[in-house]
Parts: structure tokens; C-alpha cells; sequence
């Protein structure tokens, strides 16, 4: 029922496509942040190999520990920096200045990163770089075109490489293979759509509360309307 | 015409367009109040507080923040711990019957868990300001009877160095001690119970 | 209670304002599905001014804190989501349910003869609620924000002599600043609800009045009783109180819909352009003025001066303004008019329409030649509408109201 209502939804405003991305064939990626095992590792994946560069600068811990089924103690123990508090935010001790020098742009906040971009964008931009010899760090991107960012995951994923017809393909081998590669950034890209709006868990849960409550005022306003009516002729 | 109208049916559905209305507009409210609360930031700003407690010296007290109010960490010396018994006459609330003001493992002469560290909240009892520590025995402004205490500067109330309120002064009530408990000898926890304490 | 009453009528008039408002401002009984919107207006009105101000107790107008402190709402404040997301979705349907409520007074001829100055009211507030949802906009300080406004403002550039300063003026600074946030976070939140309700009030008193006009547009008034009450007129309460609560709540299902499964509106009401924090060096791809804006957008962009671009713009809306005087027929109603008016009518709805399509797309040559065809037609409708009218084969208009 839910999936109904919000796939009308979608029918009724998707007129406004990505016009952002260009021409970029973007692949889809299932979002479901009720998840929790997927969020769980998820967030493994975001703290080992983002979050040494990347802010979640609106992200507490604690409220990530509540929604992810956590205790505070689990995620102190595996998901955070031993100088952070639980009521902190997911913040870097890395310098702007310092990341500007090294990547030359700063690295974007991820907090609302999966609202900006989209979250087939970015399970297409985390599939995609391959080896260009012309970047600074070795690599390029079909999603994002000269990114500043280097294939963080390269040894999960090996290296690609753009072969003469343009398609990318297996130059070295990584750790996963490419089944588990992509079960690996489903998980990353669910987690960052469920940083992006943590409260649409709550949202969802009040949602069909309110419209049942609207539902029963409308069974008793109509025939109010009813009653009343029924002497002007 | 007038007379087909069923004024009972009118009036039924009135009162419960009435009820489920107003049970609507009472819902919609209860996001709207309590916003005003806290918020997970504030929250977490008013996590407990570690403060170590071993380069405290006899005497001397250390001001920590904690949920934005000042909270006070010192120690006492046998004899104002003697001192605390002498002037229990001069007391509104010698015995600290007044159970909000500190969690009951504190309910004691001293108002503490180990005798000699005290752990206060510095706020006044009468309005709200923060009193001064006065630890200096029969100082000029404070008169010849003074054994160490607070002093507000506020409203001239007074407490001892257990923080408890003298008769005679605006402020109604002891000062608050705030929830704490040890970690090992020199770590002191402020915003915190201990483990299975009320 | 009846004594209390008393007290209170000696010294304010409460019963009386109570019968010349509701329980005896007698009200056309043929009212049907259009008749919603002005309550559904005044609802809207009521619900984006108490969450603003719930707003404002945590939202920072301070370039550096603004677009974090939009965050803080969502996820620290308890229920800051829910509020938060009632006001994005509360503007969006408040220019839904005013530009309902804009195509009912033309359909029903409500502008005009003796209702010209509850039209002019009603045009005062939409050019109000333009300004103040625009000034809104800028204040989540995100790149849609920032670049919407950067835009807007340079629009003023346009007008000859002193068009630059009057830009500088408005921003407060060289582009869109730390400054034009904060006066514009001013304007949001005091100046202009208080112009709008003011506006509101002032709509109000005019139309009760004149009186409400009808789908017949008949007026009742010329048919009294022996009371002197309107022979096809109920009072407003309890009849259009008990109906208007049922246009509330389909009102609030659709509402609540949208709120809760679909706040971005698709990407219309929250742009995902707004999800990145404003960078004053960096231009989105595409900048998209909201959708409640774009038909005046399109004509804009349609026409290939500055200058010219911007008075056609205000023309656009101007030409509204003018309607009670450039519309020559006798008849108020569609349901009585002739055929030019309601061919010039259909025209005029699909060129704002596609207008307001035309305005979300990139201004490629096919789109902007659409947009100057629109564009005419949009303006013809106004510019011939003295000539059409009144030569229009109008039908004869029956004395009383029709009813089931």
C-alpha cells in the first residue's frame, strides 16, 4: 500500500528528470533504510574509508546507534573515534586547509550528500572510476568527470580501465568480486540516503496515524455536512 | 420543511465532529510544544562530565560546566567537616529533609558520597545567581560567626560548606547536589548515577 | 453565559461581528467545488504563520549558520521535521490553492462589477505572497537559494538610470550576501505577513460588503424576502462552516500526502540544487525558479531584451490587475457567456500552463519560440478582451441561481 501511494507519487513529479547529471546513464539502486543490517554495514563501510576525509558534520552518533539497533557501547567500540562523545557529530580531525591542498577542492559534507546527488548517482559514481594517467591521483570517473576524490575502495574493486570502445573493464583484480562489490556500495548508499534524513523513519511511521485520523474526521464531517444541508432547497 | 430536521442527529454529529476535531487540533499541538524542549544537541551538550579530581587540592574548589550550569568540585579539611556539625542549629534544613535537592546516596551530615569531596550545583536556591565560595573564617563583610561557606551576592543568602541554606536568608532551600558517582579514586562523573543507583 | 455576553457586547462588538461575518452574512447557496479555496487560503495562511514561528525560534539568518541550522531543525529539534516540512509543503499549496481560487474568479466573472476592489485586494496579496514565499526561499541557504535570488535581484538591473543601484540596495552588498539574509529574513517573517494580513483582512471586509458572487453569477441580493434576507442566500455559518470543514479534510489528506511521502515535491518544492550549502562561486547547472513562479519566468526568458524581458514580466501581472475594466460583457459566468470569451479563456489557461511548463526546461530555440507564441497569447487575451467581450453572443442570465 505504501509503496503504492509513493510510486503515484513518483509518476506524478518524476516530469522534472536529473537534469544535473547530463547524459550519464545512472544504474538504479534499491533504498531502503529500514534496513538495519544493511545500514549496519553501511556504516562500517562509511567510518573505515569516508569518514577520514568527509564530515557528516549533522549526523550524531547517538541517533545513529538508536536507529541502527546499536547500544551506545557498540558503536563507541566500532564506529567511532575513541576522543568523540556519542552525542557528537560525525565530524574529521582534518583540516579544511589541509584537504584543500591535497585533493584541491575541501571534501564535501555527506550529511544531506544522497538528497543532493541522488542515490543512483551515487551508487553509479562509487562503481565507476577507472585508470586515467592524465589525473593527479590515477584515476577518473564516469559520474563525476576529473574528480579531485582518488578510488578510495581500489582495493575492494580493483581497478578498471576505459578500453577502446569506451566501456570499462577489470584491469586488476580487487579483494571482492563484483557481486560482492556492489552489495558492498548498496550498503554504503543506504546508509548515506538514511544520513540524509534520518526522521523519515519517523515520518513513515506517523504517516498512515495521521491519514487513518483524516479518514475518521471525514466520516464524521460528511455527514455533518449532511445533516445540515438537508434543508436548503 | 423545517420540521423534517433531525436536530438530534445535528446535534450528535456536532459533538462528535467537536470531539474528534478537537483531538486532532490537541495531536497537531503536541509537535508543536515540544519542539521547545531540548533538543538532541542541548541533549548532548548536557552529557555527563568527566572531571579528574587529582591535583585537587585541601581547600581549594573546581568549577566545571555542566548542562550549562556551574557545578562545584572541592574538598574539605577534617575541621570544616567538624565545623558542619556546630552549626546545624543555625540551619533551615540541617538534614536535608528536602529530597529533590540531592539524590539519596547524598542524603547524609555531609551531603556527599565520600566525606571529604563535595559536588554542588552553584546555583542559588532563590533566583537563580551563582553564590560566591567563601572558605575564609569571620571575614570583615560576612561577620565574626562565619565558618566557610557561600555567600550570594545577589540577595545576601547563605550556605555552608555543604551547601546548605542558613535561616534567615531569601533563598528557601539547600542547593542542589547533583547526581555523580566515582570511577576509581580520582575521577569524579557529574550528570550520572552509578551503575544501578537510583 | 448569556450575562457574560452582555458585558462583553457593551464594549466589544463580538455578537455583532459574529452575525455580520458568520452566523448571518447570507452567502449564495449554490456554491460548488471552487467555492473551497478562499477558506482552504485562509487555512494555509494560519498554518505556514504559526510553523514559521516555530521556525524562527531555531532557524539562524547568518550566512555561516543558516544552512546548518535548516539541518539542526530536521534532526535535533523534537518534531523539527514535521514543522519544518509543513511550511516547504505549505507553500507549494498555498500557491496551489490561490491560483484555484485566481481561475475560479475568472471563471465566475468574481472581479467584477461591484467586487473590482476584492479582485485588486486579492492581487495585492498574491503579489505579496510572490515576494514573500521568493524572500523564503533564500533563507535555507542552499545553491538553489542563493542562485534564485541572485537572478531575481539582478532582474531589477534591468530598469534604465537606476537599475545597478537599486540591485546594490536591495542585496545590501556586491552579490547575494551575508546581508540580503538577513533583511530578507526581516521581510519574511515580519514585514510582509503583516502586509498580507492586513491584505487578508482588507479582502475580507470588501467582499462581505459587496457579497459573494456565485457559479450564476446572479446576484442575490437583488432578491430579498419579506425579511429582508436573500431568497437564495444561507447564512455562512452553519452551512458553508460544516461544508468547509469537509473541504478541509480532503484538503488536509492531499496535504498530508505530499508532506509525508513526497516533501521534495519530486524535486519541485525542495530542489535538490538546495541539499548543497550556497557557494557564491559556483552557478547549479540548471537554475529553476520555483514552479509557482515559472510562467512569468518563461515570459521573461521569451523575450530578447533585458528590459523589455522584465516589463513584460510585470505586464504580465499588471494586465490581472486591470481585468474588471478590460472586460466589457454583462455576464459574470461562464456558464452565460458567449463563445470568444470561453475560446480566449481555454487559450489563455493552456498558455499559462505550457508557460508555466516552458519556465522548468532550458531555454533551448524550440522552447523559447513556444514561450513567445504563449507568451501572445497570454497577452492577447487581455490586450483584445475589451473587443471580445463585448461583442460576444452572451447568453440570457436567469434571475435566481440554479440549485441540484
Amino acid at each position: 500500500m505504501r509503496s503504492l501511494v509513493i510510486a503515484c507519487f513518483f509518476a506524478l513529479f518524476s516530469v522534472q528528470v536529473m537534469a544535473a547529471s547530463g547524459e550519464v546513464h545512472l544504474d538504479h539502486v534499491e533504498i531502503d533504510i529500514t534496513d538495519k543490517a544493511s545500514l549496519q554495514r553501511g556504516a562500517q563501510t562509511f567510518v573505515n574509508y569516508c569518514l577520514s576525509c568527509h564530515e557528516a558534520a549533522f549526523m550524531r552518533y547517538n541517533r545513529m546507534a538508536k536507529d541502527l539497533g546499536l547500544t551506545d557501547d557498540q558503536v563507541k567500540e566500532n564506529l567511532m573515534f575513541a576522543s568523540d562523545k556519542i552525542g557528537d557529530t560525525m565530524t574529521v580531525a582534518m583540516r579544511p586547509e589541509d584537504a584543500e591542498k591535497w585533493f584541491g577542492v575541501t571534501p564535501p559534507d555527506l550529511s544531506v550528500i544522497a538528497r543532493a546527488r541522488g542515490t543512483d548517482w551515487l551508487y553509479t559514481y562509487l562503481r565507476t572510476f577507472y585508470l586515467d594517467e592524465s589525473r593527479p591521483m590515477g584515476t577518473n570517473n564516469v559520474a563525476f568527470k576529473d574528480v579531485g576524490m582518488p578510488h578510495v575502495l581500489w582495493e575492494q574493486q580493483g581497478y578498471l580501465a576505459k578500453n577502446e570502445d569506451g566501456e570499462l573493464v577489470q584491469a586488476t583484480e580487487g579483494k571482492l568480486s563484483q557481486h560482492e562489490y556492489n552489495v558492498m556500495v548498496h550498503d554504503l548508499v543506504n546508509f548515506l540516503a538514511y544520513i540524509s534524513e534520518p526522521s523519515k523513519l519517523e515520518r513513515m511511521d506517523l504517516a498512515k496515524w495521521v491519514l487513518l485520523y483524516l479518514i475518521i474526521f471525514f466520516l464524521v464531517a460528511y455527514p455533518l455536512k449532511k445533516a445540515f444541508w438537508r434543508d436548503v432547497h | 420543511m423545517s420540521q423534517s430536521i433531525d436536530t438530534g442527529k445535528r446535534r450528535f454529529l456536532t459533538a462528535a465532529a467537536s470531539v474528534v476535531g478537537g483531538a486532532g487540533a490537541a495531536a497537531v499541538a503536541v509537535p508543536f510544544v515540544s519542539s521547545m524542549l531540548p533538543s538532541a544537541k542541548a541533549e548532548a551538550a548536557g552529557a555527563p562530565v568527566e572531571v579528574d579530581i587529582s591535583k585537587l587540592e585541601m581547600g581549594q574548589l573546581l568549577t566545571v560546566e555542566w548542562r550549562g550550569k556551574p557545578v562545584w568540585i572541592f574538598r574539605r579539611s577534617p575541621e570544616v567537616l567538624l565545623n558542619l556539625e556546630t552549626i546545624e542549629e543555625e540551619l533551615r534544613d540541617p538534614e536535608s529533609q528536602v529530597e529533590s535537592q540531592q539524590p539519596e546516596y547524598c542524603q547524609n551530615e555531609t551531603r556527599s558520597i565520600r566525606e571529604e569531596l563535595m559536588v554542588l550545583v552553584g546555583i542559588c536556591t532563590h533566583l537563580g545567581c551563582s553564590p560566591t565560595y567563601r572558605p575564609d573564617l569571620a571575614p570583615s563583610d560576612l561577620g565574626p560567626d562565619w565558618v566557610g561557606g557561600f555567600f550570594c551576592p545577589c540577595h545576601g543568602s547563605r550556605f555552608d560548606l555543604a551547601g546548605r541554606v542558613f535561616e534567615g536568608v531569601p533563598a528557601p532551600i539547600n542547593l542542589q547536589v547533583p547526581p555523580y558517582h566515582f570511577q576509581g579514586d580520582n575521577l569524579v562523573v557529574v550528570g550520572e548515577h552509578a551503575q544501578g543507583a537510583a | 453565559m448569556s450575562s457574560f455576553m452582555n458585558w462583553l457586547d457593551a464594549r466589544f462588538p463580538a455578537s455583532k461581528m459574529w452575525k455580520e461575518h458568520l452566523s448571518e452574512y447570507y452567502a449564495p447557496k449554490n456554491f460548488n467545488f471552487w467555492y473551497f479555496f478562499g477558506s482552504l487560503a485562509l487555512l494555509v495562511l494560519v498554518l505556514q504563520i504559526v510553523t514559521g514561528i516555530f521556525l524562527t525560534m531555531n532557524y539562524k539568518p547568518d550566512a555561516d549558520l543558516a544552512f546548518a541550522s535548516v539541518e539542526y531543525i530536521m534532526r535535533d529539534v523534537q518534531w523539527g521535521w514535521l514543522i519544518r516540512y509543513m511550511h516547504s509543503t505549505g507553500a507549494s499549496a498555498f500557491f496551489v490553492v490561490v491560483y484555484l481560487h485566481m481561475f475560479r474568479g475568472l471563471i465566475y466573472g468574481s472581479y467584477k462589477q461591484p467586487r473590482e476592489l476584492v479582485w485588486i485586494f486579492g492581487m495585492l496579496i498574491y503579489l505579496t505572497l510572490m515576494a514573500e514565499a521568493f524572500m523564503g526561499y533564500l533563507l535555507p541557504w542552499g545553491q538553489m537559494s542563493y542562485w534564485g535570488a541572485q537572478v531575481i535581484i539582478s532582474l531589477f538591473g534591468a530598469i534604465p538610470v537606476v537599475g545597478e543601484q537599486l540591485a546594490l540596495w536591495i542585496r545590501g552588498d556586491f552579490v547575494v550576501a551575508d546581508a540580503t539574509l538577513n533583511r530578507f529574513f526581516a521581510f519574511h517573517v515580519i514585514a510582509l505577513p503583516l502586509v498580507l494580513l492586513g491584505l487578508v483582512v482588507a479582502h475580507i471586509i470588501a467582499l462581505h460588503e459587496v457579497g459573494s458572487n456565485n457559479p450564476d453569477g446572479v446576484e442575490i441580493k437583488k432578491n430579498k424576502d419579506a425579511s429582508g434576507k436573500p431568497v437564495d442566500g444561507i447564512p455562512f455559518h452553519p452551512y458553508y462552516t460544516v461544508k468547509d470543514i469537509v473541504g478541509v479534510v480532503v484538503f488536509l489528506f492531499i496535504f498530508a500526502l505530499v508532506l509525508f511521502y513526497a516533501p521534495e515535491g519530486g524535486g519541485w518544492f525542495l530542489e535538490k540544487d538546495n541539499f548543497v550549502p550556497a557557494d557564491p562561486l559556483k552557478t547549479p547547472e540548471h537554475i529553476v525558479p520555483l514552479w509557482y513562479f515559472t510562467p512569468f519566468y518563461a515570459i521573461l526568458r521569451a523575450v530578447p531584451d533585458k528590459l523589455m524581458g522584465v516589463l513584460a514580466m510585470g505586464g504580465a501581472i499588471v494586465f490581472l490587475f486591470l481585468l474588471p475594466w478590460l472586460d466589457r460583457s454583462p455576464v459574470k459566468s461562464i456558464r452565460y457567456r458567449g463563445p470568444y470569451f470561453k475560446i480566449a479563456l481555454v487559450l489563455f489557461i493552456i498558455s499559462f500552463l505550457a508557460l508555466g511548463y516552458l519556465g522548468t526546461q532550458p531555454a533551448t530555440a524550440i522552447y523559447t519560440m513556444a514561450a513567445r507564441v504563449f507568451s501572445v497569447i497570454y497577452f492577447a487575451f487581455f490586450i483584445f478582451m475589451p473587443i471580445y467581450t463585448k461583442l460576444d453572443k452572451d447568453k440570457p442570465v436567469p434571475e435566481r441561481v440554479t440549485f441540484q
